[in-house]
């Protein structure tokens, strides 16, 4: 290893992606015990019923939604996109880091992703379920939507446009749920093996047997196993890249200012990725320390994040460079307008703290101090998220509440029912997280087995 | 289906994988063809020791995608040329472009499709019941065991003979995979 002449064996302990002392029987048992032990811990039941009640919301705010209409929603002309969009972009963008966790670093020969991909996947699924209330529920009666939403024979005779990026928007998104889903369940068939042949009471046996689907283990279907997985890492990254993009399509195909520019698809991408590594440690952080899992997850997984939050955030802040700089150097008085209203109009504030959260707080990650200390990666993930929340909030209300005419100008504010909606999704959220580490393997068992016998031969 | 005896084969257990490969490749130099190993991750030098011909998959994954992106492709055309053609601002009826962004998404939705199920209908997954699962000690395949079953079917198959090859071959148990 290069690190020897650099520091030792103290570099060469920091380098580590699995903890000394392990072997194949110690990670197998580590990891599947937290699944299969028989008694929840308490903490385990507090977490759970604080996130199930504050689930509840959503409950009410999408009842409520549905029984009076879209109205107690706050968007109105001029601002016709108001939290709906803005909690769907978010959503969707937390999304994308599973998916870039466990097929991009799959394929660039990445090892430390193995134990944080699992959860990350599960995180991209259960983002991209909150994601979709928006998108659903904004249409105010989505059981007659889906005419217009879905290409299906119906007995009106209509087809959607297939010309419209709102379209593309649900093509892009629905095609990555369902790869997202099959790729997490592909990973999870040989752990669900494990499950099934360690589990000590028959009904749990029953049902992880019959998930795992008779998976044996044998050198014939791993061969395929890993054929198929490989394949699907390399399906997967076009298609991540691709669901932001579209997703950018919804705005910078129309002809608003603030909307209207080329450099959304990777500006959205790149912030779709920083805003996803701050949920995974927001997750990853607690998981380690509660799960004491510190072997599996070490200092390493969290700097390697926190570089990648830095050099995706450096993105971004090109990206509010690109708008200001299109802005003044187009000499259009729409744009120029657009970017001074941005940052001195009455939504100043949330331009400003969007630019403290995601242009001066990411450079913090310089320093190897601040990117190795636990509870600041902890805090700054929280500050992250915030600023992504804002750049969507920014792009959308900022860009239409100053119409072209100003007689149609006006101030959106998000109602009761908008905050109970997102809060409601975070609750969501965090409870179907919940569920999965109590029932699931949150790190990958079989990866784990195979990073650790490459780190012995990579130290012999 | 013919009638192999009471027995699936004979399955030998391994304590590592140095042990498990060297002794594939001595059961697939002895000669026999019908042999697979187990083991709980996957191990590619156990592959090439057991001679496993090339995965079809990719082929299959290849036909996903081309059919993907010809479903969404036509259903595009069909939709919005000839059975609801509309004037949307003006644009022609075939506005390729624009169809490029949903026919893209449909070709990686089926060749994703296509390797899932791909994997598991060329693995034989589900499979409700499989005779190895009756050797003690199995389940720890899915832990840190390996195994090697030389399977009845195999034209140089002898029970007793299996089982003193696998003995000669440094093998840590030896046991009868009964149907």
């Amino acid at each position: 290893m290069a690190s020897e002449s650099i520091g030792g064996t103290h570099q060469a302990e920091a380098d580590r992606l699995i903890a000394p002392g392990h072997d194949l029987g110690t990670i197998t048992d580590r990891i599947s015990e937290i699944v299969l032990r028989r008694k929840t811990p308490k903490g385990w039941w507090v977490g759970f019923a604080i996130a199930f009640c504050v689930m509840q919301l959503l409950l009410i705010a999408m009842g409520y939604l549905l029984f009076v209409g879209i109205g107690v929603w706050g968007p109105n002309v001029p601002v016709g996109w108001g939290f709906d969009i803005i909690n769907f972009v978010w959503w969707i963008g937390i999304g994308h880091a599973g998916t870039l966790i466990s097929a991009i670093l799959l394929l660039l020969r990445q090892e430390w992703r193995t134990s944080i991909n699992r959860f990350a996947e599960a995180m991209t699924l259960f983002a991209v379920a909150c994601a979709a209330f928006y998108p659903i529920f904004h249409t105010g009666r989505p059981w007659v939507a889906i005419y217009w939403l879905l290409p299906y024979p119906n007995t009106m005779g209509l087809w959607p446009n297939f010309r419209s990026p709102l379209i593309w928007d649900v093509f892009a998104v629905t095609t990555y749920a369902t790869v997202s889903a099959l790729f997490w369940f592909v990973g999870l068939i040989p752990d669900l093996a494990t499950l099934r042949d360690r589990a000590t009471s028959k009904p749990w046996k029953v049902i992880y047997g019959i998930f795992a689907m008779g998976w044996r283990g044998s050198a014939k279907h791993w061969h395929n196993y890993e054929t198929a997985y490989l394949l699907l890492a390399a399906l997967a990254t076009p298609l991540v890249v691709s669901v932001h993009t579209v997703v950018s399509f919804d705005f910078a195909t129309g002809i608003v200012p603030g909307w209207h520019a080329t450099i959304f698809p990777p500006y959205f991408v790149a912030g779709a990725i920083y805003a996803g590594f701050a949920m995974v440690l927001t997750l990853a952080i607690p998981l380690r320390k509660f799960y004491k899992l510190e072997d599996f997850i070490t200092l390493k997984h969290l700097e390697n994040m926190a570089k990648v939050m830095l050099a995706t955030g450096l993105i971004v802040a090109y990206g509010y460079m690109c708008e200001a700089f299109f802005a003044w150097y187009s000499g259009v008085d729409y744009e120029t307008y657009m970017i001074k209203n941005r940052m001195l109009g009455p939504y100043w504030w949330a331009y400003w703290l969007l630019i403290l959260c995601n242009v001066v707080a990411p450079n913090l990650l310089w320093a190897k101090n601040l990117r190795t200390s636990v509870p600041f990666l902890f805090g700054i993930s929280f500050v992250v998220s915030t600023g992504m929340w804002l750049e969507r909030y920014v792009i959308i209300v900022t860009s239409l509440h100053r119409d072209f005419l100003p007689s149609s100008w006006g101030m959106y504010q998000g109602t009761v029912f908008d905050w109970a909606a997102f809060i409601g999704t975070l609750g969501l959220f965090v409870t179907l997280l919940f569920l999965f580490v109590r029932f699931l393997p949150a790190i990958s068992i079989a990866e784990m087995r195979t990073l650790y016998v490459k780190e012995g031969e990579d130290r012999a | 289906m013919k009638d192999h005896g009471p027995l699936h084969g004979i399955m030998a257990e391994f304590h590592s994988p140095d042990e498990v490969v060297e002794a594939a490749q001595r059961v697939h130099a002895a000669g026999y063809t019908k042999v697979d190993a187990y083991s709980p991750y996957p191990i590619e030098a156990l592959t090439e020791a057991l001679d496993l011909h090339k995965s079809h998959l990719p082929k299959i994954v290849l036909a996903g995608g081309i059919f993907g992106f010809l479903a969404g492709w036509g259903l595009e055309y069909w939709a919005a040329v000839i059975e609801y053609p509309m004037n949307i601002g003006g644009r022609p009826h075939f506005s390729w472009p624009a169809f490029i962004v949903p026919a893209y998404e449909t070709t990686i939705l089926f060749a994703a499709f296509g390797a899932v199920f791909g994997m598991l209908a060329l693995n034989g997954l589900p499979q409700p019941y499989h005779p190895v699962f009756n050797v003690p000690g199995f389940a720890l395949a899915s832990r840190d065991r390996f195994f090697i079953c030389i399977e009845s079917r195999d034209p140089k198959f002898d029970p007793e003979g299996a089982k003193q090859f696998f003995a000669s071959i440094g093998a840590r148990a030896v046991s009868e995979v009964e149907h």
